[in-house]
């Protein structure tokens, strides 16, 4: 984002707006809404780092949290950009001037891929991982994707919408047999 | 003092060194469990080929005393110095998460609450307060100060757990009596106002479940007259003791940068000396009508985490001790049709009033679309609850930040090139409720 020279860059911030659609308002070059007074960026996969690391200098100095969400069930959404079945949700929190901020990444059903914010912040291993187990959605780059609270053989992902609830088969000592 | 020397020189200089060793030979052992289970078979003492001297792995937990339930740790061992580790956990998970999915609002703080059992009242807060901002109802000034008091009396209650889970760790085993005798007399004044000594359910979306009984203020008073001298006796017993200070002064080092990158909040990043609470800086509830200090740590060490948690009784205490002056009247819950059941004489004499109950009761009160996260200062650092809604009247998705689960993060860093004697005072002064990790 940082490419052109420091006076050209509110210009090319308001060109990016136009691309992105007329009354579509952006910040730190990406769309951004406000919801319960809380805002909310809406970068792409690719953009997230960028995101981040202007985030960072702004003094957005702690991740709180990364929470995956399978909107497969929801109802159609109003975002700024195109809806996809995954979201991964990043909690950031600025000390200095007391201040939150959500970034939502979407990503595809097919691919459900984000690069990871390991190298910027170091607290986003556990959580990461915590996501990649329940929703298997991937971070590129992270040191060590593995499942976390799930048992390492375990087959799917149990916080996916079509994944049942259902039941596990019990066998009781000395229950008559099926049939 | 003897040891204030050692402590204030591995201060800045040396933080540096410290975090760049993160990138380099990290602290955190990255280690599949087949690997582990595999090495543990092909031999017990196995020669990794990272150093050249002979590291040793050794799995301690996930059922050992020290550990506080069920957290296994994977050490990597040189001797009896631990180099890299790496905390397995999941032994406790029971899904939560899913079957919040399952349950209405109404049911939803039942679900929360089993979570953090040292402090359930602070779990169900901060649902409350999440679907309180998604419906955005406010709630009556009563319930506010209700729920600050009774969070506070959570957290004296979960500090004094900590205070006697940390003794008995480093060996003074009479403080985990005293320690969960205070704490029973905190869960007696809990039983008397929510009728059950732990996963109370009293914290609802919309107030509390019961107004305050009768007669609540003499017990507070009794508990804020009981405590104080209790825990001078904790002082002379642990604070002030030479062995002690030995034990805990200097181990597990963490300084405010590692503390702040690791995601670390509560008494972790406290301990530090950077003065950070969401009581304070976000405050909540009607936290900034209340008088109460931040307390912060020096050295970033066990000991610091322990003399925090000791002096926050103190000031929930305060906290106590206002909410008991300042106790406002007026409704316990919001009176919102929406989201409160009608009174249970309303059911004899009003067929509307018995169809609202049973709605409410069986299909739960819809929730508009959106999503939405509150933190809340817990004992343990920043718990944040995340909800999803459809407009539905059970939650799309729930996702609970617990700080134990997060503060776990550090424990790699904490035990780097320490004892394995020190690792158990790691362990025990990061307090992670696994609980709250696995969920």
């Amino acid at each position: 984002m940082a490419e052109e020279e420091t006076p050209a860059e509110a210009e090319e911030t308001e060109e990016e707006a136009a691309d992105a659609g007329p009354d579509v308002p952006t910040a730190y070059g990406v769309p951004v809404t406000e919801s319960r007074g809380q805002q909310t960026l809406h970068p792409s996969a690719e953009e997230l780092h960028a995101t981040v690391e202007a985030l960072q200098a702004e003094g957005y100095d702690q991740l709180m949290d990364v929470i995956g969400v399978d909107y497969l069930t929801h109802g159609a959404r109003e975002l700024p950009v195109e809806p996809q079945r995954f979201e991964v949700v990043y909690l950031l929190l600025n000390h200095a001037k007391r201040e939150r901020m959500t970034v939502r990444v979407q990503c595809s059903e097919d691919e459900p891929t984000v690069p990871t914010l390991f190298d910027h912040f170091p607290g986003a291993e556990t959580p990461e991982r915590e996501a990649y187990d329940m929703l298997g959605i991937t971070f590129e780059g992270h040191p060590d994707l593995c499942r976390i609270l799930m048992p390492e053989d375990w087959v799917g992902h149990p916080l996916r919408k079509d994944y049942a609830v259902g039941s596990i088969p019990v066998q009781f000592k000395g229950a008559p047999a099926r049939r | 003092m003897t040891t204030t020397e050692d402590r204030t020189e591995s201060g800045s200089a040396e933080s540096s060194e410290r975090v760049r060793r993160r990138g380099e030979d990290s602290a955190v052992l990255r280690m599949s469990e087949a690997e582990v289970a595999q090495l543990a078979l092909d031999a017990p003492e196995v020669a990794l080929a990272t150093n050249t001297e002979e590291r040793t792995i050794m799995n301690m937990g996930p059922s050992h005393p020290s550990t506080h339930g069920v957290l296994r740790l994977v050490l990597e061992l040189e001797g009896e110095i631990v180099k890299r580790s790496k905390p397995v956990v999941g032994y406790l998970h029971t899904g939560m998460e899913k079957t919040a999915e399952e349950l209405t609002y109404m049911q939803g703080s039942t679900n929360v609450t089993r979570m953090d059992y040292a402090s359930p009242l602070f779990s169900e807060l901060a649902f409350s307060l999440t679907v309180e901002k998604l419906l955005e109802v406010e709630v009556p000034e009563r319930a506010t100060w209700i729920r600050m008091m009774m969070c506070e009396l959570n957290r004296m209650s979960s500090h004094l757990l900590f205070m006697a889970t940390n003794g008995m760790d480093l060996g003074a085993v009479s403080m985990m009596i005293y320690g969960w005798r205070e704490r029973e007399e905190v869960l007696r004044f809990f039983e008397m106002v929510t009728g059950l000594r732990m996963n109370h359910n009293y914290i609802r979306p919309g107030g509390v479940a019961a107004d305050l009984p009768d007669g609540w203020e003499k017990e507070v008073e009794r508990l804020l007259a009981m405590i104080p001298p209790r825990l001078e006796e904790y002082d002379v017993l642990m604070t002030g003791q030479p062995i002690w200070r030995e034990r805990l002064q200097g181990v597990g080092v963490l300084n405010s940068e590692e503390a702040l990158a690791l995601s670390a909040t509560g008494p972790i990043l406290r301990s530090t000396g950077y003065a950070w609470d969401l009581r304070r800086d976000e405050p909540y509830l009607a936290y900034d009508q209340v008088d109460f200090d931040v307390v912060v740590g020096t050295y970033g060490d066990c000991f610091d985490r322990y003399a925090i948690r000791l002096n926050e009784i103190r000031e929930s205490m305060r906290i106590v001790q206002q909410c008991l002056d300042m106790m406002p009247k007026g409704d316990y819950r919001v009176q919102d049709k929406k989201v409160t059941p009608p009174p249970r004489a309303r059911i004899d004499e009003s067929m509307e009033a018995l169809i609202h109950h049973f709605k409410i009761f069986t299909e739960g009160f819809k929730v508009p679309e959106g999503d939405a996260y509150v933190a809340v200062e817990s004992p343990r650092g920043e718990l944040g609850c995340y909800i999803v809604s459809d407009g539905g009247p059970k939650p799309y998705r729930m996702h609970i930040r617990g700080p134990s689960f997060i503060n776990l993060q550090t424990m790699p860093h904490l035990m780097y090139d320490g004892l394995i004697a020190d690792g158990v005072a790691v362990i025990s002064s990061v307090d992670p409720i696994m609980g709250e990790v696995d969920r």
